[in-house]
């Protein structure tokens, strides 16, 4: 919900990234974005692809693939930029992605809990231990519909797609991040999964948090209803609207909006 | 990124002290009259000398072998003293009579010398150099009839027992080290489990090399008899030398009738330096025979050290129904070469093996598997499973699996399984981005790669074992 009282928790100005490919510094695909996010807001980022959305998502997040060249980007009155990826997550920003790795081996509880137990530690509160922790996590559980068997196997592996997109929603319960951007969290999933993940999501919105979805259909704007919407194209937001932006991109497409850009 | 990987992997080796103690060796080099020295100064029958000798004899006559994927210097075999031993003030009676400096290096090492501060049921022999030094809860295991003792001692007190089954699973001339070893081996564990007997203790030996330039050629024997189970741990640490030192152990175990052998090594030699300077030359033969029906021998490794690791633990799988496994984590990082893995010779009908090796590569190591399933004519219904995954951390190191099958019975049922992955830079940031730092991501990733293996582990060594990898792999992930 749109409060312009409220506090800003990412202001980007004229921020600019280029791709790295082994060490060696290539093509900028960020070219000046500008974007303000204050608590208790939804944000949706539309646009074709290659116009910088994912590239976006993963700068903010830290992805060592990218180098920032200008630009700045404060967290919560922090110099985003300046923090290592595990401080930005520390911090309280949280990566959807798009494509969740497999870790083979890994229990989804033992991750989760070594995730939540490295934020109580950077909170200074107490660590849970197992025991503790699974009464937490079995609640948190039901936010993505997902059954306890979920809790032993390993992330992701062997997971459908909706699965491991219900996964990534199930880590962002657990650890309450202040800024959750959503990588196309909707890609690939069918209308069930879809409705779940989208559950997931609003139960976790608070007055005090904010997400930021990456995405290139109007129908999760259907259930996440987003306060504000960007177009994102040559690697700048080119517009921006509210909810009726994603229904108008629905009918006409894009290029009118380029066009004008 | 994957330089971060990379110093995540460097770690110094913490057990790479020498130990100031005076030792009685024999002058450097090989000879009938070197063996014949040692053989006098163990005080040994004639049978065993000769034994040496024409193992000796028929070593002349070996090639090194060459097939295997490391490279190294050529060893120089009249450069190595084959017999340290610390010096003994005087006979020991008790375990306080150990040297106060060995006892100390034994306390550095966290093996406990002393049986009431011993972790709880675990018998341990330590061999230093080339001399067992003690044997814990001897007396206790002797009451229900185990024997557990140095080699030395078990061929004067079991000279029958000795004579029977030594040579019997790996034949002195198997293949060029089991010859040497055969020749020049120096002590070791032997351990006789009778009839019907549970061991109700892990059993343990505990390897050290101290002495600079000196090989270690360690014997070591198992016995179950039927009906009988036994758990047996083995760890290995080394000082640090610039030079290479050479290790050439043989192990054969002996399961009759319904017996059951576990066999867990945690190896821990010195690897050599970041440069590849220095470090154990590992050339072990470790075999079992699964004599009697319904048997079962099982080998579980953890291999982090030597600069060199050449070893393949395997099974003969004689009697019916009789079961081998061999479940193993090679780690590699820097200039290590490991060259590992398992033979399964099914002999007997409906004869199972299982294989499960993990092979890690990082910095600029080679690791590979290497590994045979033979089924022979007779064995009908034999059954292999076999799975060999690798891992790669950075992207200057090598691994390879070279499997080979051999089946002379229509009715075998074999698969083979292999992967190879990397700890890419997207499970990376995976990690990070839930706030997780690079060593917990890849010791977490490794240990969950390796989780399969680690299951088989005893507990504590479980634990030693996710440690050690930990710290191996320190510095090498970023």
């Amino acid at each position: 919900m749109i409060n312009k009282d409220s506090r800003v928790l990412l202001e980007v100005r004229n921020l600019r990234a280029e791709v790295v490919v082994d060490g060696v510094r290539g093509v900028e695909i960020l070219k000046g974005v500008d974007l303000t996010v204050r608590a208790g807001e939804v944000h949706a980022i539309m646009g074709v692809n290659g116009s910088g959305k994912s590239t976006f998502s993963k700068v903010l997040a830290g992805h060592p693939e990218y180098t920032v060249t200008g630009g700045t980007a404060t967290f919560e009155g922090r110099d985003l930029l300046a923090l290592a990826a595990e401080e930005r997550a520390r911090a309280g920003l949280f990566l959807a992605f798009q494509y969740p790795v497999e870790i083979p081996g890994v229990s989804n509880s033992a991750l989760l809990r070594l995730a939540y137990n490295t934020l109580q530690n950077e909170r200074g509160l107490e660590e849970l231990d197992p025991l503790e922790f699974e009464d937490l996590v079995l609640e948190k559980i039901k936010v993505v519909e997902m059954d306890a068997s979920f809790l032993d196997r390993s992330v992701n592996e062997g997971f459908s797609g909706g699965e491991k997109k219900r996964n990534e929603i199930l880590q962002m319960a657990v650890l309450e991040p202040r800024l959750a951007i959503l990588d196309e969290t909707d890609s690939g999933l069918d209308i069930d999964a879809l409705r779940i993940v989208a559950n997931g999501v609003n139960s976790l919105l608070t007055a005090d948090n904010a997400v930021v979805m990456v995405t290139h259909y109007q129908r999760l704007l259907n259930y996440i209803v987003p306060d504000y919407v960007h177009v994102m194209d040559g690697g700048r937001i080119v517009r921006t609207g509210g909810k009726e932006l994603a229904l108008e991109l629905e009918a006409r497409g894009y290029d009118w909006v380029r066009a004008a850009a | 990124m994957s330089s971060a990987i990379q110093n995540l992997v460097n770690q110094p080796y913490k057990h790479g002290f020498v130990t100031d103690i005076e030792t009685e060796t024999v002058p450097k080099g090989l000879s009938e009259d070197v063996i014949r020295l040692i053989s006098k100064k163990k005080n040994e029958p004639e049978w065993l000398l000769e034994f040496r000798l024409a193992a000796y004899r028929h070593w002349l006559t070996m090639e090194e072998p060459a097939w295997a994927s490391v490279s190294y210097p050529r060893i120089d075999f009249q450069d190595i003293i084959y017999f340290a031993q610390p010096k003994p003030k005087k006979q020991l009676a008790s375990m306080d009579e150990v040297d106060p400096e060995l006892r100390r290096t034994f306390d550095k090492l966290g093996v406990p010398l002393h049986e009431q501060k011993l972790m709880t049921g675990v018998a341990v022999d330590v061999i230093f150099d080339s001399v067992s030094v003690t044997t814990t809860y001897k007396a206790k295991l002797a009451e229900i009839g185990i024997i557990f003792c140095s080699f030395s001692e078990a061929v004067h007190e079991h000279p029958e027992l000795v004579k029977q089954y030594l040579g019997s699973v790996v034949p002195s001339g198997d293949n060029f080290y089991a010859a040497l070893n055969s020749a020049v081996f120096t002590d070791g564990s032997f351990c006789f489990i009778p009839k019907g007997t549970k061991c109700p203790m892990d059993l343990s030996t505990y390897f050290r090399i101290n002495t600079e330039g000196s090989g270690q050629f360690e014997r070591t024997l198992i016995i179950a008899e039927e009906g009988s189970s036994v758990c047996y741990l083995e760890g290995c640490t080394a000082p640090q030398f610039d030079t290479n030192q050479l290790h050439a152990a043989v192990v054969e175990l002996v399961a009759l009738d319904n017996a059951d052998i576990k066999y867990s090594t945690v190896q821990n030699w010195y690897a050599g330096d970041e440069n590849g300077k220095g470090g154990i030359y590992n050339f072990v033969t470790k075999r079992g025979l699964c004599k009697g029906v319904n048997s079962k021998i099982s080998w579980t490794q953890v291999e982090t050290g030597s600069a060199i690791t050449w070893k393949y633990p395997s099974c003969v799988l004689l009697g019916d129904n009789s079961i081998g496994e061999f479940y193993s984590v090679a780690l590699t990082n820097h200039m290590q070469q490991a060259d590992t893995g398992s033979k399964m010779i099914h002999l007997g009908r409906n004869t199972r093996s299982r294989i499960i090796s993990k092979g890690i590569s990082a910095g600029r190591s080679s690791n590979s598997y290497r590994g045979l399933v033979k089924i022979g004519s007779r064995a009908t219904g034999a059954r292999n499973y076999s799975q060999c995954d690798s891992m790669l951390i950075g992207n200057s190191c090598g691994a390879n699996t070279f499997p080979t099958i051999d089946v002379q019975n229509a009715t075998a049922q074999v698969e083979h399984e292999a992967s190879t992955s990397k700890i890419g830079e997207d499970q990376m940031f995976f990690f990070a981005q839930r706030g997780i730092g690079s060593e917990e991501a890849v010791s977490m990733i490794i240990n969950g790669f390796c989780k399969d293996v680690f299951v088989h582990l005893p507990m504590e060594f479980a634990v030693e074992a996710t440690k050690l990898l930990g710290l191996k792999l320190e510095g090498s992930v970023g």
